[in-house]
């Protein structure tokens, strides 16, 4: 492609150009740019204090752990149901795998307002059993897990389906014929081809788990040192009139989400490469 | 999308197509094992308390149900937000296709870093994009536009974290797309305008298409990016999430369920619409 011969770029060109420059500039990379000038208007002050502060350290903590713990389950629960879904027939298929892009259009608040109403100790369905037999799960850990498994619970399976789906199953039967037992084809044929897939689906899971926010904030009850993850902090902060503080969390979400980002376009392009 | 991270074209369709007098699995003791356990899983976290949504709005009977949701402030959160929503996908469907059409075919120092912008709006917390926002566009604005606490700053946050979902499914079909039956248009006379319009357009429809029904659903549903920017103004600037958050902090689960029963018929339309599309586009291969 690189090689066609071009028509030289005309006037349209460069008013598409400038436009798309423009709005992308104001939508995007100025605001961008100004959060991180704030952050270190008084150097890393903003920064260290928030380190410094238990509870914001607690915040962060829950925020990984929770991120973790849904991401695994994400990655386990997306590679079974993609291998389900492409390698076996079965009734309900098509249904399935329309089903399974719901979690991203359906509202966080809605998501969290679900769980609330399975889930919630005093009048959820379950709540009350689970409770009772010593597991509480909203304003607790797992609820928060839950919510942050629900909202990134496809991005595992749309990155390994079609993968799968361009692979074939030639090498799985010739290892099967071969005297492989299925725990073996999946480990030495299958997993390394989906290797990529499967690491790029974890990068965009653990993304969008670190930042999500109003499921969280509807199961989570916001206990301080308890249940308040990261981006509820940010909303605290802020509205606490600590602007410098909220900031500071928000720089360092932000830098880990574009650090993924990165990441990920990186390994795309080495892959394209190959 | 959101979220939805990262959209990609829309999945093909999974698996061959069903052959006459195939059985009806092909299922081993394994893989059944497999499918039992994460249907349970997707049941529990998802499927029953989505069911629990739909089900206690329903226990209000219809007139409860149209009571919550033509209550004069919910009826305007919806007004507002759907119009927004409508609005924002518009602008999508333009600027997406035309940003896409520049990442593909414009060439100029720089473009790499447009790329990874594009993605950003995913990637960042909704609370950071509000907070990112507000620093050009709230009270001490260096543009001097302040539209925090006002009703555009609904279609500011819609915009945000909707950038993706047009340019990321039309710059895929645009990359596969043949140049040479545009040069070849162009060399029987055909304007560039008509040119995109009769041959590039056509192309281009269904992952528009599908672009903006994704764009119209996450902007339905949004929350985080309104909380610092909006300031939830009852009849200006409050969307729909935040009056099903104030209905459950009121603890006020038949009105908040109804609500949310609303939002999720819009999510449900759009994975429709999104099946539709990508069948008609795996049809013609």
């Amino acid at each position: 492609m690189a090689e066609r011969t071009r028509p030289a770029p005309g006037p349209t060109t460069y008013v598409l150009r400038v436009l798309v420059i423009t709005y992308l500039v104001l939508l995007v990379i100025w605001p961008v740019s100004l959060v991180v000038t704030n952050t270190f208007a008084n150097g890393d002050e903003a920064l260290r204090s928030i380190l410094e502060d238990p509870d914001l350290v607690d915040a962060l903590r829950l925020t990984a752990v929770a991120a973790v713990v849904a991401t695994a389950i994400n990655t386990v629960f997306g590679v079974t149901v993609s291998l389900l879904l492409v390698r076996t027939v079965f009734p309900g298929k098509r249904i399935l795998s329309a089903l399974l892009d719901l979690p991203l259009s359906v509202s966080p608040i809605v998501v969290g307002l679900a769980l609330v109403l399975v889930y919630g100790g005093r009048n959820g369905w379950f709540g009350p059993t689970l409770e009772g037999a010593g597991l509480q799960v909203i304003f607790s850990t797992p609820g928060i897990i839950m919510a942050t498994a629900f909202v990134s619970l496809p991005l595992v399976i749309r990155e390994v389906v079609p993968v799968l789906q361009e692979l074939g199953d030639e090498q799985e039967q010739a290892a099967r014929s071969l005297g492989a037992s299925g725990r073996q084809t999946f480990w030495r044929i299958t997993l390394p081809s989906i290797k990529w897939a499967v690491v790029y689906g974890v990068v965009l899971t653990m993304a969008r788990s670190l930042g999500e926010f109003g499921a969280v904030k509807v199961v989570s009850g916001n206990v301080l040192g308890e249940t308040r993850t990261a981006t509820l902090a940010v909303e605290e902060k802020y509205l606490n009139f600590d602007q410098e503080g909220a900031y500071a969390i928000a720089f360092l979400l932000a830098s880990v989400s574009v650090l993924a980002i990165v990441v990920v376009s990186l390994l795309r392009s080495r892959e394209a490469h190959r | 999308m959101s979220v939805q991270l990262e959209p990609r074209p829309p999945r093909l369709t999974v698996g061959p197509a069903p052959r006459r007098r195939t059985p009806s699995h092909n299922l081993t003791r394994t893989s059944g094992i497999g499918l039992g356990l994460t249907m349970a899983w997707f049941s529990l976290l998802v499927l029953i308390p989505l069911a629990a949504v739909v089900a206690t709005a329903a226990a209000g009977g219809p007139d409860g149900f149209w009571r919550a949701v033509t209550n004069e402030q919910t009826a305007a959160a919806i007004r507002i937000t759907v119009l927004a929503a409508l609005s924002v996908t518009l602008v999508n469907v333009v600027m997406g296709t035309m940003i896409a059409w520049v990442l593909v075919r414009d060439r100029f120092p720089g473009k790499a870093l447009l790329e990874m912008v594009i993605d950003i709006p995913f990637a960042l917390p909704t609370i950071v994009a509000g907070l990112v926002l507000l620093s050009l566009y709230g009270n001490d604005s260096p543009l001097g536009l302040q539209l925090a606490n006002t009703g555009w700053s609904v279609y500011l946050a819609f915009l945000f974290v909707t950038l993706p979902f047009v340019v990321r499914m039309v710059q895929p079909v645009l990359e596969e797309l043949d140049q040479e039956v545009e040069e070849a248009a162009a060399s029987l006379g055909a304007s560039r305008l008509t040119t995109f319009r009769r041959i590039v357009l056509p192309a281009l429809a269904p992952a528009i298409a599908a672009g903006a029904a994704l764009s119209f659903a996450r902007a339905v549903g949004e929350y985080g990016s309104l909380v610092l920017l909006s300031g939830n103004l009852p009849f200006e600037s409050e969307v729909t999430s935040v009056r099903i958050l104030s209905a459950i902090e009121n603890d006020n689960r038949a009105t908040a369920a109804a609500i949310a029963t609303l939002l999720l018929v819009i999510s449900l339309l759009v994975i429709v619409v999104l099946d539709v599309v990508q069948r008609r586009v795996a049809r013609r291969g």
